[in-house]
């Protein structure tokens, strides 16, 4: 064996090389990015989720603070902010709905449910939720 | 078509380099050849130093795997004419430590993988007269996807969350798991249970999803991984609302 030329390098025993993931490893392909995204409008989630307890909140401190608070969601800035939560959340949705197939294996009469049903059932049920909800507040 | 395509061959020779480098190296180029043909081509007639791992030279081994142009590929899968005009990238797979050039060292897989227990293990087995364990094409193909993973790693190199956190067990090691709690002779999916619903098990997974779109035999580890959430979940609820219950 020649003479070896690093210093560190002991004969016979390996000197691994063990390269450190940089910060920005999110940015190397666009599925990672993807992913990024959609782990990131779990905020736009929480937020929403924060604002129905504050607004139950604001409800049982009687009318008055209900509609203080009702004012200030009618307020412009509040109103776009609330459009671009609104937009990220579908988002949020959409993938999350997207996955569902990936994690539920559904069987009728010992046959596998095909994904594509377990997928628009879904869509199915969070359509006819909405709707109820949609009905009762509007109709 | 040119006649030539230029690789650029990472290179880390541990006696001589402190750190890696790239080396880049003209190879002909013909339309049947893969990335692993110009690899054996530079072995041949460029620098026989270089080292990397094959064998089979037919996508069933799982020796070849590595990063191409950024993309965890089986080099014996991989047209050199898909990858035109090039130069062509070649490193190790992300995620494992470099050993030297494009060698990783995949022990920590191979630990993770035994700890899975991927064989049949029987609570009892039947004396031999009593003859084979059968089993229905029914229970056959609730496996065979997962039966299908070659341990080739490319899912491991996909894996981010691996990558940050060497801890976690893995998407091919769950997929494995998945595989024989899934066949219908083995009795030991508690055991595997126990060790996959730790914190470096299924639970450390944030379902990137890459390891399943990179995975060259569609076994779907991310399915895998999902699905037995979904069944440690249920046992968790079991276990809380039936605590008399036998495990």
């Amino acid at each position: 064996m020649g003479k070896a030329l690093n210093p560190h390098y002991k004969t016979y025993h390996p000197r691994w090389y063990r390269p450190r993931m940089p910060i920005f490893w999110w940015l190397r392909t666009l599925p990672y990015v993807k992913f990024i995204t959609r782990e990131l409008t779990s905020f736009a989630v929480g937020y929403a989720a924060i604002l129905l307890v504050i607004q139950a909140r604001a409800l049982g401190q009687g009318e008055e603070a209900y509609s203080r608070f009702s004012s200030w969601l009618q307020s412009p800035p509040v109103v776009w902010l609330h459009i671009v939560v609104l937009l990220v959340v579908l988002f949020h949705t959409v993938t999350w709905l997207n996955l569902a197939p990936k994690a539920l294996v559904v069987r009728v009469k010992g046959r596998r449910v095909p994904d594509v049903v377990v997928l628009l059932s879904h869509y199915t049920a969070w359509l006819v939720v909405s709707g109820l909800i949609a009905w009762r507040l509007l109709g | 078509m040119p006649e030539s395509v230029q690789l650029q061959v990472y290179r880390y020779r541990p006696e001589r380099d402190p750190e890696p480098s790239w080396e880049t190296f003209e190879v002909p180029l013909h339309s049947e050849w893969m990335i692993l043909d110009a690899l054996n081509y530079i072995k041949d007639h460029l620098d026989g130093t270089l080292s990397y791992r094959w064998a089979c030279r037919m996508g069933v081994c799982g020796s070849c795997g590595m990063m191409v142009n950024g993309q965890p590929v089986l080099t014996c899968a991989t047209y050199l004419e898909s990858l035109l005009p090039g130069p062509i990238r070649v490193e190790p797979l992300q995620g494992f430590p470099i050993i030297r050039d494009l060698v990783g060292d995949i022990t920590d897989f191979l630990e993770k993988l035994t700890r899975v227990k991927p064989w049949i293990v029987r609570a009892e087995e039947k004396p031999l007269a009593d003859g084979e364990y059968l089993q229905t094409p029914e229970q056959l193909a609730e496996y065979k996807q997962y039966s299908m993973c070659i341990n080739c790693m490319l899912c491991y190199s996909a894996c981010p969350i691996y990558a940050l956190d060497p801890e976690f067990i893995g998407p091919a090691a769950i997929a494995l798991a998945q595989r024989y709690n899934m066949d219908s002779r083995d009795q030991a999916d508690q055991e595997r249970l126990d060790v996959l619903s730790q914190h470096d098990g299924i639970w450390a997974c944030t379902f990137v999803g890459e390891c399943s779109a990179v995975c060259p035999k569609d076994v779907d580890p991310a399915g895998a991984i999902q699905r037995y959430k979904v069944t440690a979940t249920a046992d968790w609820f079991k276990s809380l609302l039936l605590p008399w219950a036998k495990r």
